[in-house]
């Protein structure tokens, strides 16, 4: 289907069905049942599963097949965030001219840094890429003011041009009309499902943006790229350039996240210049590993439970500790709770800190290593992803 | 003229001189070799071909064109194919896809964005693949993590991937260092019959004196890196003072 065979079609049907039917499977437990805690099927999650997914694949087209390890990928997320909240400041709140121009913006910045830093590889090309996002962040976060709006973080004000805006116009972000905060309320007995506009445009493109990067794996180009991580001396000795090849590699992974960028602007018209910090930046780095680097799936898996986890974690407070661990007797409750707290709520890094080092030692392809485990366990074939090692290039 | 062309090449390495002047000329379509002692320059002289080292002074021609001051890449596609002492392939893909790598290199040059269309879909290149890989006994390999294959079969995939780019000219860096008779031999065979097979030049630089008879036509001497003579096999092997600066040294297989 597609020009895509059947493995990968059946991959990305599967995606494709979870991404549809995610109001719904994420809301397992009735709304007002003790397990609604662990429900993740609201609109601002969700939309925020999806949109990272786009920027792991994206990032995963860079790292997964070239092996070069870029630190500086939230400056093209930071870019695409405020390319898009510029066209609503200067045309009017619809997302598509926002979406297209963050994409062209942060493809044009990557341009420049990948062709900078790509003058090095392995760390010293790690460390440049770092080195750009954060003089990107500062910038944004006072030099850059009049573009920026600093710390404040740029926003639409009604004193803008809008130039397109006629009267009585919608005032918050749409696609032709169609406002991105509209949602569907569905009640099927205890349960409630919530089904909204901004999440099924972001789950539209998350999709377009997996089939390119399928067809990028199985390309010549793609082919190109993954012999760049295996051997460039070979490569240069079989006559072929890997400069060029990197830099494509770069852009796109690049535009991908400043789709991102432009969609998290587009659910919510507000770019600050932390988008561009050097955690979002390792964030990603995180979500593909943990997910499976240089396999298909693995980084929309590792955006999802990345998001998940700092959702459930970071909401939950002592009050929650204590009622779920009352059964304890006292004097154990109080040190359950002490030790529980520091991992939960402000510190939930602390947690996946900890996860993240279990997958790498225990699981070095990441979840889908995991997967095809498990698969193994059971006697079944295990899907032949084709992945390779995790090491950056040298 | 021959098709490579060495004229007084230099190349200095601080106080150390590699290389001086450096006169070579090989035959198109011949079997030429390059021998001497450990230090004599070989593989320095290897680097300036293939474009990885620019010597001081001097001037290399391929066909009459100059290669200096061209990466790698770019004398590759020139026709100048490179096996390595210990074989450089790709060792985390499969061996068809290897294969499918020198087939792309050699059809759409160095660069090419051909990002959308699938890489198997491409009939041309994946039946000329196979016809190699066929040819070289590795069909049955195809699948294959080429990181794992003995060193042996390592080695026939490189030569294969180097032939499949039609090079006018390979060179080979001691393609049997490190092997066992039988596969030394096994080399020995498969280089007549590449030989045999199609037009092509081929230089070699070898320590084993039994590969070097075996194959050469011509053979040149390195010392201090300098060449000392060039003549044919029969006359390198009685030659006096090959025999005071290199053979007498080593025990003579042949």
């Amino acid at each position: 289907m597609l020009g895509l065979n059947r493995k990968d079609t059946a991959i990305l049907l599967v995606v494709a069905a979870l991404a549809i039917f995610a109001p719904i499977i994420l809301n397992l437990f009735p709304a007002r049942s003790e397990l609604a805690f662990f429900n993740a099927g609201y609109p601002d999650l969700m939309q925020r599963f999806v949109i990272f997914g786009i920027f792991a694949i994206g990032f995963n087209i860079l790292f997964g097949l070239t092996g070069y390890l870029s630190f500086g990928h939230a400056a093209f997320l930071g870019v695409g965030s405020y390319a898009a909240v510029w066209m609503f400041k200067l045309l009017n709140y619809n997302v598509v001219p926002a979406i297209l121009l963050s994409i062209v913006v942060a493809g044009l910045f990557s341009v420049v840094i990948g062709w900078i830093s790509l003058r090095r590889s392995g760390i010293y090309f790690s460390i440049l890429t770092l080195a750009f996002a954060e003089m990107s962040y500062r910038l944004a976060y006072s030099v850059l003011t009049p573009l920026t709006n600093g710390e404040t973080g740029l926003q639409v004000y009604t004193d803008d041009p809008q130039v397109l805006m006629q009267a009585g116009g919608h005032i918050v972000p749409h696609l032709f009309g169609l406002e991105m905060r509209a949602r569907e309320v569905i009640d099927v007995g205890p349960w409630q499902f919530v089904f909204p506009v901004g999440y099924y445009l972001c789950a539209i493109l998350m999709l377009v943006s997996f089939y390119i990067s399928i067809r990028i794996f199985r390309s010549p180009f793609g082919l190109m790229l993954r012999a760049i991580k295996s051997n460039q001396t070979r490569m240069t000795y079989t006559g072929l350039n890997p400069k060029p090849y990197t830099l494509a590699a770069f852009v796109i992974s690049g535009m991908y996240a400043g789709l991102a960028g432009g969609l998290l602007a587009s659910m919510d018209p507000l770019a600050g210049a932390e988008r561009m910090q050097w955690t979002a930046s390792g964030e990603v780095v995180i979500m593909t590993i943990l997910g499976g680097a240089g396999t298909l799936i693995g980084p929309i898996l590792g955006a999802g439970t990345i998001k998940y986890l700092e959702n459930v974690f970071s909401k939950m407070n002592e009050g929650l500790l204590h009622k779920w661990f009352a059964f304890l007797p006292d004097w154990v409750e109080s040190p359950v709770i002490w030790v529980v707290s520091k991992f939960t709520g402000e510190g939930w890094h602390l947690m996946l800190g900890g996860l993240f080092m279990l997958v790498i030692i225990a699981l070095p392809g990441g979840l889908v290593e995991g997967g095809q485990r498990i698969m193994r366990l059971f006697g079944r074939k295990p899907k032949a992803e084709t992945r390779t090692s995790t090491e950056p290039a040298e | 003229m021959g098709i490579l062309e060495v004229k007084n090449v230099n190349k200095r390495f601080g106080g150390l001189k590699a290389l001086s002047e450096v006169n070579l000329s090989i035959a198109e379509n011949s079997v030429h070799a390059i021998i001497g002692p450990n230090g004599a320059g070989k593989s320095t002289l290897l680097n300036v071909l293939v474009g990885k080292l620019i010597p001081d002074t001097g001037s290399v021609l391929f066909d009459g064109q100059s290669v200096l001051g061209r990466t790698p890449y770019e004398i590759n596609q020139m026709g100048i194919s490179r096996v390595f002492q210990t074989p450089e392939i790709f060792g985390d893909l499969s061996v068809m896809e290897n294969m499918m790598i020198a087939c792309f290199a050699k059809r759409d040059g160095a660069f090419t964005m051909q990002a959308i269309g699938s890489m198997m879909k491409e009939r041309d290149i994946v039946e000329k693949a196979e016809q190699m890989l066929d040819s070289m006994n590795l069909a049955d390999k195809r699948g294959m993590h080429s990181a794992s294959m003995s060193r042996g079969d390592k080695r026939r995939l490189e030569i294969a991937m180097c032939l499949a780019q039609e090079p006018r000219l390979l060179l080979l860096d001691e393609p049997t260092a490190g092997m066992a008779r039988a596969d030394t031999n096994n080399t020995i065979d498969l280089l007549k019959k590449i030989k045999q097979d199609r037009d092509i030049t081929i230089a070699i630089i070898e320590h084993d004196m039994h590969v070097v008879f075996s194959l050469a036509e011509r053979i040149t001497v390195l010392a201090q890196g300098t060449p000392l003579v060039e003549d044919t096999p029969e006359n390198i092997k009685g030659h006096p003072k090959v025999r005071e600066a290199y053979l007498g040294e080593t025990q003579v297989a042949a």
